[in-house]
């Protein structure tokens, strides 16, 4: 039995470096794939000197700030100031643990993945809490107080964005939804209330990620950099690490919900498929993130504070009770077009 | 398999990303250098010396966002559940969750009617 264990910790402990290299590396891609995207949509072309297609960029810039000096500030609580953004970091790869990423394999299987992802999404607001106030000044104080005011009335919207999905599914196991996606149709196909839960799903999933047109913590314009203004070297890269694996999870999650996960044509016969189908479906959203991000202009304060909790947190509620009369009132309609 | 073998791969994703990052913050401070004078360990004030302190303050309307997050976020927990057995509990179900957000429903209009939630 202990043998058994140990072989199974030691395949998962492989199995979890290979997704955070795997993650690393989709990261450094997806820089330079936001800055390409950004050039692109601004007529410009982007990095371009830096090995082929610029491709090299964001591996210089990593080894630059390897080589930048860590400064903490003297009035900061040191403790406070090294743990934020380690926390920016950690929640995010973690919570990829349950995606599954085809029939074969997900990391971790067990019946409540949903609130796993949840439970550790909503502990990324603890980096920029102690990020601006560790930090000891005005503007990381200031760009704290708004960032986690925004990410916690976001993270209201979003968890009851998926109850929809939820109650149409009747599980909370993240394999099991995808499987039942396989076997009936998409939940994004599900009328009325799949497309409107994937929308505001996916607009809660940009606001907690606060990229642009949520990205005020930030706020380069008023606030320096906010809640990052005292950080340099790695640690204000993890930030922006935490940021682009926050993105990964989220997208990879709204695919898992609403677009089938692994599902698609032939997937039966050949399995592999499957990872060939979640990598393009995860990068299309994460596409669809970046256009947003570059097209937008960014909110008013009081305007995403409207937004999330005059708008977004009625419409969740709406949508579930929506979906709650229709299942109950047109059980037919549902037997016949879904087979459900 | 036990559920809390289940579990297990999961928190052990949980020690290796909390591995990695204590790793890329130690090895960042031991290669890149390491010269602090008294002027560059000051909080960024626009290049003028700080005054007063940074925690001071702040309007109280981040205090009430909070309060409001703990209670709807409370609310939206007793739904998960009640959402997974939604399909055994049919048309019961509909009526207990209807009651149940009507009276979520009261709240939140006095919420919005006290003006907690302006930005003004």
């Amino acid at each position: 039995m202990i043998h058994l264990l140990d072989n199974m910790l030691i395949r998962a402990a492989v199995q979890g470096l290979m997704i955070i290299s795997i993650m690393l590396g989709c990261v450094t891609f997806l820089v330079w794939t936001e800055r390409k995207v950004a050039g692109h949509i601004q007529l410009r072309i982007g990095p371009e000197r830096v090995g082929p297609f610029g491709l090299l960029q964001t591996i210089a810039d990593v080894i630059k700030l390897f080589m930048k000096e860590d400064i903490t500030p003297s009035s900061a609580n040191k403790v406070l100031y090294t743990i934020a953004p380690m926390l920016a970091v950690i929640p995010p790869m973690t919570s990829f643990a349950v995606v599954p990423v085809w029939s074969q394999f997900a990391l971790a299987d067990f019946n409540i993945g949903i609130l796993w992802v949840l439970a550790f999404t909503s502990l990324s607001v603890y980096a920029i809490v102690l990020a601006g106030w560790s930090s000891n000044s005005k503007y990381s104080t200031l760009g704290g107080l708004r960032a986690t005011a925004q990410m916690i009335s976001y993270e209201l919207a979003m968890g009851l964005s998926i109850l929809p999905i939820l109650m149409w599914s009747g599980t909370l196991s993240l394999r099991e939804i995808v499987l039942l996606q396989q076997r009936h149709l998409w939940n994004i196909a599900v009328l009325p209330f799949g497309p409107i839960a994937f929308l505001l799903f996916l607009i809660c999933a940009i606001a907690e990620t606060n990229r642009a047109p949520f990205d005020l913590p930030e706020a380069e314009a008023e606030l320096v950099a906010g809640f990052a203004t005292e950080y340099s070297s790695m640690k204000w890269s993890f930030f922006f690490l935490g940021e682009y694996a926050a993105i990964m999870t989220g997208c990879a999650v709204a695919t898992s919900l609403f677009l089938g996960g692994w599902g698609g044509p032939f997937v039966d016969q050949v399995p592999l498929l499957g990872i060939v189908y979640f990598v393009a479906k995860v990068f299309a959203l994460i596409f669809v993130f970046m256009w947003v991000r570059w097209t937008f202009p960014r909110f008013r304060y009081d305007q995403l504070m409207g937004f999330g909790w005059k708008f977004l947190l009625p419409a969740t509620l709406g949508t579930l009770v929506l979906g709650a009369i229709c299942m109950t009132v047109f059980p037919g309609f549902y037997h016949q077009f879904y087979g459900r | 398999m036990p559920v809390i073998n289940a579990y297990m791969p999961a928190l052990l994703m949980l020690a290796l990303a909390t591995g990695f990052a204590l790793f890329t913050v130690v090895a960042s401070r031991l290669i890149g250098p390491y010269r602090p004078t008294r002027e560059k360990n000051m909080p960024y004030e626009c290049g003028i010396e700080p005054v007063g302190s940074a925690n001071d303050r702040f309007s109280v309307k981040f205090y009430l966002v909070a309060m409001l997050f703990i209670i709807f976020d409370i609310e939206a927990v007793f739904l998960y559940p009640w959402a997974v057995a939604f399909r055994e509990l049919r048309l019961f179900g509909l009526i207990e969750m209807l009651v149940f957000v009507a009276l979520l429903l009261v709240g939140y209009i006095y919420v919005w009617k006290k003006g907690a939630l302006e930005w003004d």
